[in-house]
Parts: structure tokens; C-alpha cells; sequence
């Protein structure tokens, strides 16, 4: 009989026969010396196009105001908010792999990080545009955001949740920005030393600080990385559990729930996983990198997308559970409103992409057949977004009173202001795989087999 | 400044150049290698104690700005509740004292390694400029450690099996 071992160890995390140099060099390749492919200038030209959209909704918003979007009384909070906790949800899923896998020596973060670590950042910078923009008039939110003496001697209101929210999301964008920039420091320095010509040099130079890999700087550098994962882990786990107090803070049936900030943690990090998968499946085609980005890789997103997936459906269970054990009869009206009242195909498909397509990860053979797994991480992206509609709208649309009942249905602008964001993403991430090092190089140095000092003590 | 095959080579040779009494000298390599830092004894503790200053004053300062603002600079009077309602003051004074900390991790770090640098004699050897940051293993021994002679120390560093020596111009 043909026994198989009980536990076999997992694939390694890079295709055998690579070198310090041909890491180097593949990686390095994309950004100095290979012609990029065909599908990248078409992706950066949609991006472009899109983002011109955003910028002329943006402009219009600014001259008419918030009339032209299709919030009303009684739903007061429209696509911002869908969109804005949309966004920052993608961004969790690179801080979860940055810090929070290097945290438990996960080895197989190290080829997703940077790029993941790029997205969350550019993520973010697309939420921060709704709060930004939300009241039609930024230029006067800078007093009621932020703590600065002003000629009318007023303050922020630091027992809102709102606020909290100000300082959740700078401080994720800045601690964010401070650990990629700090991961990029030893590659700068590759691409410093590769380059052919020297405004190149000069620039990456600039960048790299003049890193020159001494042991001494490594032992500080990575106990500075290591404090960093370990300061961006429960930074992470707080900004959306400050972003669910946006709503569980409310007296809102629906929102009012103490389920809410593990539930919109799960949901980030799954929507996240999603987004990791959407951008590195068409990556590592486009780029040849099924060496670094292997099965394997995939695979163990896909698990992670399982398990935060099957949390979120959970929640969405306990949520018609609270409606109905609440007794209260605004509750148990809300969750049967948003089965069947006007809003219901958007919920019914909710919880056919969250909650069931996915389950399909179930099967390993889907789970390592990158355009199926592609295909699922679409469908989550969509659920996640209808997700957020979903609590938005369906418990405001219907006001405690009868008579301040209404709907909610974004106007043209809204939908051009959210595409426009999805176009910013794009361009912001194609030109980053332009003129960075998409893959952490450093660190798939130490993949490499070569990379074990033979002999000595462990460490 | 002699330059190694591979890692394995390097943190023998690491070891052996402290054993054999030097102290200024660095071992240079494209990632970073755990065994080298304890052949070169290297503990240092400054990192972590800053990253530690800064959540403190991260702390301090988002508490502070919060009671001072809501309670001596703006009060509001909502319904008779207190000024300083601390529960509500955790969320901010949590963000800043990981804001804080971080900021003064990366910097702290950069600042203790000399950096940004614009210029090191190291990168004045061309293996160095070329390999160093891709597939080299390099270790110098600076002259002005107190055992540092210029054949011994050349002797010393052929003996140790290097590839290739060069002398680091100035």
C-alpha cells in the first residue's frame, strides 16, 4: 500500500536553480533594461484615460458642490463612504503580508510584499479622496480635521469617531509609506549599481541614501523592519475597527452592532487578498515571474481569502441573527428590508459572491488554477464593494418615521468620481512597476539556497 | 578589503578576523547575514530603545493635545458630561503613539547608519561599486584599527581565503 507521510514539507518558495545574480538580474530587468510588454502601456493608457475622469468629476464637484451626486435626506452617506471604506479595506491586505506573515516567518510573503505593500499604499491614497472631497468644499475641512490654532480658536471634536478616523488613516498611510520606503532602501542600492546611465544612477543614488550593505547597518535595519511589522500589526487591525466605529458608533439600525470591528477587519483583509490576487496573477504572466510568484504563492492567498471569507459570511449571518433576537422592531424591519425590500438583488448577490461563490476554494484543483482563482478574486472584489452598499444604504434608505422613507441611486458623477479612483489605482501601480522593483530583491536573496551559511551555529 | 565567494566564506572569515584581535572593520554583504553579526559582536540596543521614546511621546502627546483641547481650550458642554472623557481619547492617542514610534524607528535607524551618505572611500573598488548590493561578499579592515599593518593585514586576509584584495582608496 502506498503510504503518503503524514506531512510532506511545502514546495519551496522559489523554482530551483536560481543564483543571487539571476534574482538580481530578472527582477532588476524589468525596471532597467527589459522593453515592457504591449499589456502594460494598454493598462497604463485605460489607467490614464480614468484618472483624467476622476480628475474632471472631481473639478465639477468643486464648482456645483455635492448637489451633483445622489445624496439626499434621508441617505445622507452615499458613495464616499462605500468607496473610501472600500479602498482602505484593499489596502489591509498589504500590511497584513508585510508585517504580520514576517511576524510568523512565513518565508513565502517575501516575493509578494512589495508589490502589496504598493498597493495598500496607493489604495489608501484613493479612500483618502472621499473624506477629502465628501463635503464638496476641502478647502474648509482642514479646521474641523485637524488640531491647528486657528483665528476662530475652534478644535476638532476628538470623541467622534470621525476624527479617529483622521488620525487612523494619516497614520496607516505614513507607517505604511515609512516600512515600504525602508524595504526598498537595499534595492535602490541594486538598481544605484546596475544602472547604465548615469541620471539613473544619480536618481536611484539619491534614493538608495548611499546604502552599502554593512553588517553593522544590517543588524540596525532589521531590528528597526522587525519593530515596524510589529508596530503595523495592531496599527492595521486598528484602522478598520476605527473605520467600523464610523458606523457602530451611530444609533442606525444595522450599524449599531459590536460584531462590527472583527467583521470589517476579516472583510479588509479579505477584499485585500482579492486585490493581491486580481493584480499578481496578470503580473507574473506579463512578466514572466512564475519563478518567484509560484502555485504555491497563489495557493496560500486563496487559503487566506477562505478563511477571512468564511469570518465575513459569519458575520452576515450573525447580522440576521441579531435582527431577529434583538426584538427591536426597527432591527428585525432592517434585515428583512434588505432581504426583500427594494435593495434586495444587490444583497442576494452579496452573499452569492462573498459568502458562496468562494467556497469554492474549497478545491484544491481551484485553488492552483490561477484564472479560476482570478476569476473568484473578481467576484469578491464586486462582493466586497456591494458589501459596503449594502450597510450604507439599506439602513438609511429607510428612516425610523415612514414619512422619511426614500431611495438612494448614484447620479453619473458618483460612478465617474468611483471609476476615476479605480483608473488612479491603476496608473499609480503600473508606473510603480515601471520604476521599482516589484518583487523585494534583498529578500529573495535570501531564498535562494546559496543563501544558508553552511556549517556554524543557527542563529 | 578582500572579497569572498560566498556567505559561508564570509562569516569565517568574519569570525576569524575578530578572533585574530581586529575591531574596526565591517563585513559587507547583499543581505543581511544573522552569523556575521555575532562573529562581529554586534549588540546594539539603540534601535529598540528609541523606537520606546517615541511611543512615549507618541502617547504623551496625543493625550495631551486631546485633555488639553477638550478640556482647557474648547470645552464643550454636552449635557452635563465630563471634559475629560479618557475612554474616548484611546483611538488618538493609540494611532500617535504608533505614529511616534515608527517615525522614530526608520529615522533613528537611518540616522545611527550614517545615513543618507552621499559619499564612501568602500565604493572606491570597482568589484565593490559593481557587486556589493547584487552578489558580493566583501569584508575591510580599516586602517585606523590599532592591530592594522599593511602587509599583515594583507597577509592576514589572503590567509583567510579571499578572492580577490584591494587596497580602499581615500
Amino acid at each position: 500500500m502506498d503510504l503518503k507521510p503524514a506531512y510532506a514539507p511545502p514546495p519551496p518558495v522559489i523554482a530551483p536553480g536560481h543564483t543571487f545574480g539571476t534574482v538580481t538580474e530578472q527582477v532588476a530587468a524589468i525596471v532597467l533594461t527589459r522593453r515592457h510588454p504591449y499589456s502594460w502601456f494598454f493598462g497604463l493608457a485605460i489607467g490614464f484615460m480614468l484618472s483624467m475622469v476622476l480628475l474632471m468629476s472631481i473639478t465639477w464637484l468643486l464648482i456645483k458642490g455635492t448637489g451633483i451626486w445622489g445624496v439626499n435626506a434621508p441617505v445622507g452617506w452615499g458613495f464616499a463612504i462605500i468607496n473610501f471604506v472600500w479602498w482602505i479595506g484593499i489596502g489591509h491586505a498589504g500590511t497584513l503580508i508585510s508585517a504580520i506573515l514576517l511576524l510568523f516567518k512565513q518565508d513565502w510573503r517575501t516575493s509578494i510584499n512589495r508589490f502589496a505593500e504598493a498597493m495598500t499604499l496607493f489604495a489608501v491614497a484613493c479612500a483618502g479622496i472621499f473624506p477629502l472631497i465628501h463635503t464638496g468644499r476641502p478647502w474648509l475641512a482642514a479646521y474641523w480635521l485637524l488640531p491647528y490654532p486657528n483665528t476662530m480658536g475652534m478644535w476638532p471634536q476628538f470623541r467622534s469617531p470621525l476624527i479617529w478616523d483622521v488620525f487612523a488613516v494619516t497614520t496607516y498611510l505614513t507607517v505604511s509609506l515609512l516600512f515600504w520606503y525602508v524595504g526598498l532602501v537595499p534595492d535602490l542600492a541594486t538598481l544605484r549599481d546596475r544602472a547604465k546611465s548615469i541620471h539613473l544612477r544619480r536618481l536611484y543614488g539619491m534614493l538608495a541614501l548611499g546604502w552599502r550593505g554593512s553588517a553593522r547597518h544590517w543588524e540596525r535595519y532589521e531590528a528597526a523592519y522587525l519593530l515596524l511589522a510589529g508596530l503595523s500589526t495592531p496599527l492595521v487591525l486598528s484602522v478598520h475597527t476605527v473605520v467600523s466605529f464610523d458606523f457602530a458608533v451611530g444609533l442606525i439600525p444595522g450599524w449599531h452592532a459590536t460584531i462590527f470591528p472583527p467583521y470589517f477587519v476579516a472583510g479588509a483583509v479579505y477584499a485585500g487578498f482579492a486585490m493581491v490576487l486580481t493584480l499578481a496573477i496578470p503580473l507574473r504572466v506579463m512578466y514572466g515571474l512564475q519563478d518567484f510568484l509560484t502555485i504555491r504563492h497563489l495557493e496560500n492567498m486563496a487559503k487566506v481569502m477562505l478563511v477571512t471569507g468564511l469570518i465575513v459570511f459569519y458575520g452576515y449571518i450573525m447580522e440576521a441573527f441579531y435582527g431577529w433576537y434583538s426584538a427591536n422592531r426597527y432591527e428585525s424591519y432592517m434585515i428583512f428590508n434588505r432581504m426583500t425590500g427594494p435593495y434586495a438583488p444587490f444583497y442576494w448577490v452579496l452573499i452569492l459572491s462573498n459568502g458562496l461563490i468562494p467556497q469554492l476554494l474549497w478545491m484544491k484543483r481551484i485553488r492552483t488554477t490561477p484564472i479560476l482563482l482570478f476569476l473568484i478574486a473578481m467576484v469578491v472584489n464586486v462582493g466586497m464593494w456591494l458589501e459596503r452598499f449594502v450597510i450604507v444604504v439599506t439602513s438609511l434608505h429607510r428612516d425610523f418615521l415612514p414619512s422619511s422613507w426614500g431611495m438612494y441611486w448614484p447620479t453619473r458623477w458618483d460612478i465617474m468620481t468611483f471609476i476615476g479612483t479605480i483608473g488612479l489605482f491603476i496608473t499609480l501601480f503600473f508606473l510603480f512597476i515601471r520604476v521599482l522593483p516589484m518583487i523585494s530583491i534583498f529578500e529573495m536573496r535570501t531564498m535562494v539556497p546559496g543563501a544558508k551559511v553552511r556549517g556554524g551555529k543557527a542563529h | 578589503m578582500a572579497e569572498f565567494d560566498d556567505p559561508t566564506a564570509l562569516v569565517q572569515a568574519t569570525r576569524r578576523t575578530y578572533d585574530e584581535g581586529y575591531r574596526v572593520f565591517d563585513s559587507y554583504s547583499p543581505f543581511p547575514i544573522h552569523e556575521t553579526f555575532e562573529a562581529m559582536h554586534i549588540e546594539d540596543r539603540r534601535v529598540p530603545l528609541l523606537v520606546l521614546g517615541g511611543g512615549i511621546a507618541g502617547m504623551l502627546a496625543g493625550l495631551g493635545l486631546q485633555v488639553w483641547v477638550s478640556a482647557y481650550a474648547y470645552p464643550l458642554n454636552i449635557g452635563g458630561r465630563p471634559y475629560l472623557s479618557w475612554p474616548m481619547f484611546v483611538p488618538v492617542t493609540f494611532e500617535l503613539t504608533i505614529l511616534f514610534a515608527a517615525l522614530a524607528a526608520v529615522f533613528g535607524m537611518f540616522i545611527l547608519n550614517g545615513l543618507p551618505m552621499p559619499y564612501h572611500p568602500v565604493f572606491n573598488v570597482a568589484r565593490f561599486a559593481e557587486h556589493a548590493s547584487q552578489d558580493g561578499f566583501f569584508l575591510a579592515i580599516e586602517a585606523t584599527d590599532p592591530k592594522f599593518s599593511h602587509q599583515a593585514t594583507r597577509a592576514f586576509l589572503r590567509g583567510l581565503g579571499a578572492k580577490e584584495i584591494n587596497d580602499v582608496a581615500h
